[in-house]
C-alpha cells in the first residue's frame, strides 16, 4: 500500500516537476537557481506528500514552495532588491493557465537544456534531469559515473547556462536551429540506450524509453515540425526490433538473422503512423528519412522480402541530406543487397579515407567480401573490426565471425 | 577488502591462439563462462566492477611535454602483450577468496574446452588514509 502510493508520488513528480521549473525558470527569469529551487521543492514534496497527502495541484504545490526558495534566495541577495519587489508585485499563476502553457514551457526547457555553450554530454545530463525529471543518481547510473561526477557534470552545466546570459525564453531568431540540437540530444540519449553495453543492460534500456518519453513530450509542444515526428518514429521503429537484437547469451543479432516474430507490431504501427503524418507536413529531414528506412525493414516479414531498391534510394537521399560517411556505409549496404557484394565493395573503397579506424568500414566490408565468398579476406577484416570496436557484444560477435571463417565452417 | 583481478593480453601458456582462430563454440563457451562468473559474484555481493578495455591499437601513450603540447604515441605497439586486456573489481573478505576468484578467472575454457591458463595480477586496493 505505502509501495504503491510512494510510486504514485515519485510518477506524479516527475511529470509535475519539469512544468514547475519551466514556470519558476519564466517567472523568475533564471534558469540555474530555479532548478536548484524546484529539486528543494521535489524533495520537500517527497518528504511531506506521504503523510499530508496529495495537493490538488502538484505543479502549483511545487511552483509555490520553489518560488517562496526563490524570493528567499533574492531577499538574501541585497544587489537583488529591486527585482524582488517586482515578483512579490506579480500575481502567482492560476493552475490553468499554467497546465495550457505546459507544452510550450517543455520545449523551453528543452532549448534552455540544449543550450548551444553546452557538451552533447552536459545538454543530456540536465535534459535527463530538468525535462525527464530523473534524478542525479539514476542519471549517473544509467552512464556508469559516480554520482558526484554526475552532480558536478549538472552543476557547471547550469553555471555555463547562466554565465551565458541567455534569459529564459523562446530564442526566436535561432528556434529551427536550436530544435536541431533538442533532437539530436533526445537521439544521443536514445542511442545510449539502445547500445547494448555488458553489465548494464538494465539501466540503459531504461535511456532509450526516457528518449522516447522525450521525443512524445516535444511531439506534443511542436507537432508540426516533421522532424520531430521523423524522430519519434524512427525511435518506436528502432525499439520495436529490441526483442530480436540479442540473443539469450545477450549476443547481438544482426538484422537478417533476426527472429521477426519478436519484433514489437504495437510499436512498428505506431511508429509507421507517426511518419505517415511526419511525411505529408512536407520538408523531408534525416530523422523521417533514417525511420522511413526503418519502416521498410519493418514490412518485410522475412529478409528477402526487404525491398532494397526503395531502401537504397533513400540511403542515397539522406547522404544527399547529411554528407555523412557513415550514411555512405549503409548506402554500400543496400547497393550489394541489390546490385551484389562487388558493387557494394566498390563504393566502400571510397570511404577507406574518411573512415580509416574506425571499425564499421572494416565489418561492412566484411560482410561484403564473405558474401561474395572470399573468407581469408572477409575474416582479416573481422579481425580487424574486431580489434577496433568499443563494444564487447560487437567484439564477441565479430571475433566469432572471424573463427567461422577461419575454421572453414 | 577490495581487489583488482588485472588480465594482460599475454599471459597465456605459449602457442595458445588467438581468439578468431577458435571454433564459434569455443568461443561461445569462453564468453558463457565469463558472464556466469559474473553473475555467480554478483549473486554473493562480491561483484563491484568488470570492463573490458579496446584494443592495444586504441591505446595512447601520453607524456607531459615542457613545451605545453603532450608527446602522444600512438598504436600499434610492438609489446602489445603487456597491455591490460580488461579487469575485475571484487570485495571480498579475504586474500584467499580474491585468490580464488582469480584462479576460476584462470580456468576459462580455451581452444578444446580446456582451461585457457590465464595469469591474473591480483592487487588490493588501497583504502582511504587512516584518520587520526
Amino acid at each position: 500500500m505505502t509501495r504503491q502510493k510512494n510510486l504514485e508520488i515519485e510518477g506524479l513528480l516527475r511529470e509535475s516537476a519539469p512544468r514547475a521549473l519551466a514556470a519558476v525558470a519564466r517567472r523568475f527569469g533564471d534558469f540555474a537557481d530555479a532548478e536548484d529551487a524546484v529539486q528543494e521543492a521535489t524533495i520537500d514534496a517527497a518528504r511531506q506528500w506521504p503523510a499530508q497527502g496529495l495537493p490538488e495541484n502538484p505543479t502549483g504545490w511545487l511552483v509555490h514552495v520553489a518560488s517562496r526558495r526563490m524570493t528567499d534566495r533574492i531577499r538574501s541577495e541585497a544587489a537583488r532588491r529591486q527585482r524582488e519587489a517586482a515578483v512579490a508585485a506579480e500575481p502567482a499563476i492560476p493552475a490553468a493557465a499554467a497546465e495550457a502553457g505546459a507544452a510550450d514551457d517543455t520545449l523551453l526547457l528543452m532549448f534552455m537544456c540544449c543550450h548551444p555553450a553546452l557538451s552533447a554530454a552536459s545538454a543530456i545530463a540536465l535534459t535527463l534531469r530538468a525535462v525527464a525529471g530523473l534524478t542525479t543518481a539514476e542519471i549517473a547510473a544509467a552512464f556508469l559515473v559516480p554520482e558526484q561526477a554526475m552532480a558536478q557534470r549538472i552543476s557547471r552545466a547550469k553555471t555555463t547556462i547562466k554565465e551565458s546570459g541567455e534569459p529564459f525564453g523562446m530564442p526566436a531568431a535561432e528556434r529551427r536551429e536550436r530544435l536541431r540540437s533538442v533532437l539530436r540530444v533526445i537521439y544521443l540519449i536514445f542511442n545510449e540506450g539502445y547500445a547494448v553495453s555488458a553489465g548494464a543492460e538494465l539501466a540503459r534500456a531504461d535511456l532509450a524509453a526516457e528518449a522516447i518519453r522525450l521525443g512524445r513530450i516535444v511531439q506534443l509542444a511542436a507537432p508540426a515540425e516533421p522532424e520531430v515526428g521523423g524522430l519519434l518514429a524512427l525511435m518506436l521503429l528502432t525499439e520495436a526490433r529490441r526483442p530480436a537484437r540479442t540473443d539469450a547469451c545477450g549476443e547481438l543479432v544482426p538484422l537478417d538473422e533476426q527472429d521477426r516474430s519478436r519484433w514489437d507490431r504495437e510499436l512498428i504501427d505506431e511508429g509507421t503512423a507517426v511518419l505517415a503524418v511526419a511525411l505529408a507536413q512536407g520538408a523531408v529531414g534525416e530523422y523521417q528519412l533514417q525511420a522511413a528506412i526503418a519502416a521498410e525493414h519493418a514490412k518485410a516479414a522475412r529478409p528477402e522480402e526487404t525491398n532494397w531498391g526503395e531502401i537504397l534510394g533513400l540511403y542515397a537521399l539522406l547522404e544527399r541530406v547529411t554528407g555523412n560517411p557513415m550514411v555512405a556505409l549503409n548506402r554500400a549496404i543496400a547497393a550489394a543487397m541489390v546490385d551484389g557484394p562487388e558493387a557494394g565493395l566498390a563504393l566502400l573503397d571510397d570511404l577507406d579515407e574518411e573512415l580509416s579506424g574506425h571499425h564499421r568500414l572494416h565489418s561492412t566490408r566484411a560482410h561484403l567480401l564473405e558474401d561474395a565468398g572470399e573468407h581469408r579476406a572477409a575474416a582479416a577484416e573481422y579481425e580487424r573490426a574486431a580489434e577496433l570496436t568499443k563494444s564487447i557484444p560487437e567484439r564477441n560477435y565479430l571475433t566469432k565471425r572471424a573463427a567461422r571463417l577461419n575454421r572453414g565452417g | 577488502m577490495k581487489f583488482m583481478l588485472l588480465q594482460a593480453y599475454g599471459g597465456v601458456p605459449e602457442g595458445t591462439p588467438p581468439m578468431t582462430q577458435w571454433t564459434p563454440e569455443e568461443v561461445d563457451a569462453h564468453i558463457t563462462y565469463q558472464k556466469d562468473l559474473n553473475a555467480e559474484l554478483t549473486e554473493r555481493g562480491e561483484f563491484v566492477d568488470a570492463r573490458g578495455l579496446s584494443g592495444p591499437e586504441l591505446a595512447k601513450f601520453v607524456v607531459w611535454d615542457e613545451s605545453g603540447s603532450p608527446v602522444v604515441t600512438d598504436g600499434p605497439f610492438p609489446e602489445s602483450k603487456e597491455l591490460l586486456a580488461g579487469y575485475r573489481i571484487i570485495d571480498v573478505e579475504s586474500v584467499e577468496r580474491a585468490v580464488e576468484i582469480a584462479a576460476q578467472g584462470s580456468a576459462a575454457p580455451g581452444p578444446g574446452g580446456q582451461p585457457i591458463k590465464q595469469v591474473i595480477e591480483v592487487r588490493e586496493v588501497m583504502g582511504p588514509p587512516i584518520q587520526h
